[in-house]
């Protein structure tokens, strides 16, 4: 075999012209897969993180129940005493979260004295949310962002404040219903104006949490939902398994399960969209494989075409048909060595190159996105793989027929 | 023991709803250490009789053995096994392999077909190159030398493996008459040396006269009751 490898690497480099356009082909489908999967992953990272780091965590604890009727905002849904205080105490023991936010949801009537509109509201404590979902204060286009919020305050929502002409230092009056079906009110000053994103939650106002359990009047420490943020976003899976078995499994008198617990990708509908774009960019990898795989089956086949002759030449002289078969796979794989090994270098070097460029670019109304290509190991070895792999599969039909070739048809050949 | 003994061998092409019978009833010996011509015209069945004996093509109806082995019944991989061991060949258009350089080229039949190791490779390549007068040649290209010395080459590769017939048909065919005188002197020499049958094909008069034994063709039958006319 080792003869069979010598052989095949000195034909590939004598056939030096017919190596370099193969190896070329091979090189440019690996560069355009690595670059796309990193470009594509960069931005779809950076929506998860605008989904997670802003608004949603990595997973959300609910009482059992509340997702179903989540769009009325129920506050009898929510988490209380000895309940809350099992959750908290399995969160605070799991090295693996990061931090967690307790918040109540609520919905109210929004009123600047002279018009008044709904609002949904999200009661969060600063310190706890701002560890939770870091990038939430990002989203503050106008007013004070260091402390997110604090008592007395609200951050309105850029369409409401727009609709209702609100600017900053403005008085409001929020009103509300409690569980109970008594309606308060309570005034707030505009701390700032948020920006509203796609999803749950994303066009909600934010107060303090002691501000939500007077103008609700809640004596007890109950609250709507918990978002957890990981340490680790890749362990998600199996951290959200564990919090699953521990969290899940609480049972109530009557045996039936307290809580819930979801992932982002549960909750949010962009995972949809991760999705289509994980479908997308493997419909790509698919077009530039097959690309790939037809390039070297017709580099090979004109190979196989223009060598006929010496193939006639080594079957005479006693080549074993197997033999001549290994050959021409063997080149065919040692092209896709080459050819990956430079595809993979080329692309290992701009992925550096545009991370140290450090592009940026809009989107929507988001300015100044950072593009932050990456690429992981299993990604680069797959792909290497594959291509490795379709590079001999392109091989074996040609190989094939120069095996089967009679040899003296061959010999006649000119 | 006889190199080569056919009996009654025929062969029989079939193109469309003809046959035509490019070999029919041929019986012959060839001894070992001979030097040997087939001649005749174009389409007289020389080429047709050498790719039996090559088992490169299998007859029709016959029996055919080469080095004591009846090579009838051999299947594609043992028949090709059964060349790499036992024959060589010398073609017309010498059939070097253009990217592998004179060294590489007799050396090809000990790399891929019978696997020596290196520097066993080395002396023998060496050895014949030194006994075909390319000693000096052996780094070059087939397309740096001229078609006298390819076909040195060729004679050199299809002896490396030692083996015991040598093929070769219409060798002088694409060389001028000096060159081909040589190239034939070249083969008598190595048969004297090695101890190799050659047994070649040509239809030219004046190099069929450098033959020991001459089997002439026509329309596929051997005259002269298929005996060798001995020169």
């Amino acid at each position: 075999m080792f003869n069979i490898f010598n052989l095949a690497f000195r034909n590939l480099r004598r056939y030096m012209r017919r190596t370099l356009l193969t190896s070329t082909l091979i090189t440019l489908g690996v560069v355009a897969v690595l670059l796309f999967i990193s470009i594509a992953g960069s931005f779809k990272n950076m929506m998860i993180g605008q989904v997670t780091d802003s608004m949603l965590g990595h997973m959300q604890v609910h009482k059992k129940g509340y997702m179903a009727s989540m769009d009325s905002l129920p506050l009898d849904k929510n988490m209380k005493g000895k309940q809350l205080q099992k959750v908290t105490d399995e969160l605070d023991q799991n090295s693996n979260i990061e931090a967690y936010s307790m918040r109540i949801k609520l919905g109210a009537m929004f009123s600047n004295y002279k018009e008044t509109t709904n609002i949904r509201l999200n009661a969060v404590n600063p310190e706890q949310e701002l560890k939770t979902v870091p990038m939430l204060a990002k989203r503050i286009i106008e007013g004070k962002k260091e402390g997110l919020i604090a008592k007395g305050e609200i951050l309105v929502p850029e369409l409401i404040a727009k609709g209702m002409k609100v600017k900053i230092g403005d008085s409001i009056v929020l009103v509300a219903t409690n569980k109970d079906g008594s309606v308060n009110a309570q005034p707030f000053v505009v701390r700032g104006i948020l920006e509203g994103i796609s999803g749950p939650g994303g066009r909600d106002g934010v107060i303090h949490i002691h501000d939500a359990k007077s103008l609700l009047r809640i004596n007890d420490n109950g609250v709507s939902e918990i978002a957890i943020r990981l340490k680790n976003i890749k362990t998600m899976e199996s951290d959200f398994a564990g919090l699953k078995q521990n969290i899940g499994s609480l049972k109530n008198k009557m045996d039936k399960p307290v809580f819930e617990i979801h992932t982002w990708k549960k909750l949010s509908p962009f995972f949809n969209i991760a999705r289509m774009i994980d479908l997308m960019t493997l419909f790509i990898k698919v077009m530039l494989v097959a690309i790939v795989l037809v390039s070297i089956m017709n580099v090979m086949i004109m190979a196989v075409y223009e060598r006929i002759n010496e193939i006639g030449t080594i079957a005479a002289i006693g080549t074993v048909p197997n033999k001549i078969l290994s050959l021409f796979v063997v080149e065919g794989f040692l092209l896709g060595c080459f050819g990956t090994f430079i595809g993979v270098i080329i692309s290992l070097v701009s992925i550096a190159a545009m991370n140290a460029s450090k592009i940026s670019f809009d989107f929507g109304r988001q300015k100044g996105l950072l593009l932050s290509p990456t690429i992981g190991a299993t990604d680069v070895i797959t792909i290497s793989l594959i291509v490795i792999g379709i590079s001999v599969l392109a091989s074996l039909q040609p190989a094939w027929k120069a095996a089967r070739m009679d040899p003296i048809t061959a010999l006649r050949h000119v | 023991m006889p190199v080569v003994e056919a009996k009654q061998l025929e062969k029989t092409y079939i193109a469309g709803d003809i046959a035509v019978k490019a070999i029919q009833n041929v019986s012959f010996t060839i001894e070992s250490a001979s030097f040997v011509s087939f001649v005749g015209p174009s389409g007289s069945g020389k080429s047709t009789l050498l790719n039996m004996i090559g088992c490169l093509d299998p007859p029709t109806k016959g029996s055919l053995q080469v080095v004591g082995k009846d090579i009838t019944i051999l299947t594609r991989k043992q028949a090709a096994i059964f060349r790499g061991e036992h024959i060589g060949f010398v073609f017309q258009d010498f059939n070097l392999i253009p990217v592998l350089t004179v060294f590489e080229n007799i050396e090809y039949p000990l790399l891929m077909v019978q696997n020596w190791p290196k520097k066993r490779r080395t002396e023998q390549v060496n050895t014949l190159l030194k006994a075909v007068g390319m000693a000096d040649q052996g780094h070059k290209f087939p397309s740096q030398i001229s078609g006298g010395q390819k076909q040195r080459v060729a004679v050199a590769r299809a002896l490396v493996t030692n083996a015991s017939l040598v093929l070769a048909d219409e060798p002088t065919a694409n060389l001028d008459r000096t060159t081909a005188n040589h190239i034939i002197e070249l083969m008598k020499n190595m048969r004297d040396e090695f101890g190799t049958s050659f047994i070649f094909s040509t239809h030219d008069p004046k190099i069929v006269n450098n033959a020991e034994t001459i089997f002439t063709l026509e329309d596929g039958q051997l005259l002269k009751n298929g005996g060798g006319n001995h020169v």
